[in-house]
């Protein structure tokens, strides 16, 4: 059972602010993905809002999957800056679990 | 049991920290295309090639290795292969190229220098002097290092004096024209693509396209920059048909390449879709992005399908050889 911890959300703006709360669950960006990655990023960000680090992690691969060729964020209602928010999640990964990039 | 991301991306980071490309290139690789162009070193204006379509042999034999043993106990090895590389550099020897590929790249860059040539776009270039600009870095969120990286670029081009650069490829024109400008403070330097330079000129046809083209938008032109118009207007100047595909302009189909270093099989199935989508409405395509040509163009293989990148069509157009 996952424990909700509202600091992750902070932890995860490190570096570029982490910004999802006007998604409204619509799911277009799953809809048009060309992935097809079911996840990302409606899932993927409300464990994120939720502090889920550990279902975050689980998902490691999916999240450096994602294109970043932007189809969702072109077709969100909300203007969700969906791709800065992978790459937050990236950067948190690359930073505290993969120890890259503090040299 | 799947690519260790973690050591893709150290070896990849570790090579921009310290031989500033994520895949260290010779001296000749990464000038040899500009042999013989008599294009001056430095000036107000350069060409940046940001190394984009020199990196592209070792990137296709990199995705090669990859897909070879991903799933093979050679995979529990990427460890200790980062730790070698961070003495000797090791990417040579995991990137082994085909002269054949690069000389396809070379001849892209020489074309798009012909046709600033051409269009009496006044211009230099940094020759061995140029950086990559980091792109990869920046899109895998390791954002320590690329910001280190993006000082080092900025203040090796106001060394030189520039003032304007021309870009050649998508991803090094968002680099630099919307991604440093939020890093780097005061920043000052015009981008434009080589595509919006060339649409601003009075280039005018020597020859006629008599083709009908599949457009390929790239999704970092099309979404990320706004890059659309030009590259029509470009080949329709010369005669040719345009052939808008079910998804086109802001509405693209990735071309699979962003995930290529790490996921080279789910690269090719996109690479697969959009193939067919593009060849459901003609027989040739064009691609203005050099992830994009080769992704596409590897898919293409089984096919009946050409793609070509636009400055092949370009140069017939509006180049008298």
């Amino acid at each position: 059972m996952s424990k909700v911890n509202p600091d992750f959300v902070v932890k995860i703006s490190g570096f570029t602010e982490f910004n999802a709360f006007a998604c409204m669950n619509c799911g277009s960006c799953t809809a048009l993905c060309p992935m097809g990655i079911d996840l990302l990023p409606r899932r993927m960000f409300r464990h994120v809002m939720l502090g889920l680090e550990d279902k975050v992690l689980e998902n490691t691969e999916n999240v450096f999957s994602c294109l970043l060729c932007k189809m969702c964020e072109e077709n969100c209602p909300k203007d969700v800056p969906i791709v800065e928010n992978i790459k937050s999640i990236r950067w948190y990964i690359n930073r505290e679990i993969f120890k890259l990039g503090k040299g | 049991m799947a690519v260790p991301i973690k050591h893709v991306l150290g070896i990849l980071v570790d090579n921009l920290r310290i031989r500033e490309s994520v895949m260290p290139l010779s001296r000749r690789r990464s000038i040899g295309w500009a042999k013989g162009l008599n294009i001056p070193k430095g000036g107000k204006t350069v060409i940046y090639t940001g190394l984009m379509y020199q990196l592209m042999p070792s990137i296709i034999a990199m995705e090669k290795m990859t897909s070879k043993f991903a799933d093979s106990w050679i995979s529990n090895f990427y460890g200790l292969g980062r730790a070698i590389n961070k003495v000797i550099s090791i990417t040579p020897f995991m990137t082994w190229t085909d002269a054949a590929e690069k000389e396809i790249f070379d001849r892209i860059l020489r074309n798009i220098a012909k046709l600033l040539q051409v269009a009496d776009v006044d211009f230099g270039y940094l020759y061995e002097e140029e950086l990559y600009a980091g792109a990869l870095v920046h899109d895998e969120g390791i954002n320590d290092v690329f910001e280190a990286h993006t000082h080092k670029v900025y203040k090796r081009l106001k060394k030189h004096n520039i003032e304007k650069v021309i870009t050649v490829d998508p991803h090094t024109t968002d680099m630099l024209k919307s991604v440093y400008p939020k890093i780097i403070k005061d920043y000052q330097l015009e981008v434009k693509s080589y595509l919006e330079v060339l649409a601003e000129s009075n280039l005018h046809p020597v020859k006629r396209i008599e083709q009908d083209i599949v457009i390929h938008d790239s999704c970092v032109y099309a979404r990320y920059e706004g890059i659309i118009d030009q590259p029509r207007q470009l080949l329709e100047n010369a005669g040719a048909k345009i052939i808008e595909p079910l998804n086109t302009k802001k509405m693209t189909y990735c071309c699979g390449g962003p995930v290529e270093s790490l996921f080279p099989i789910k690269a090719r199935t996109i690479a697969d879709n959009r193939i067919e989508q593009l060849a459901s409405v003609g027989k040739n395509s064009v691609t203005m992005c050099p992830i994009c040509f080769i992704n596409l163009k590897t898919a293409a293989e089984k096919n009946d399908f050409s793609v070509k990148d636009i400055s092949d069509y370009l140069v017939e157009a509006y180049c008298d050889h």
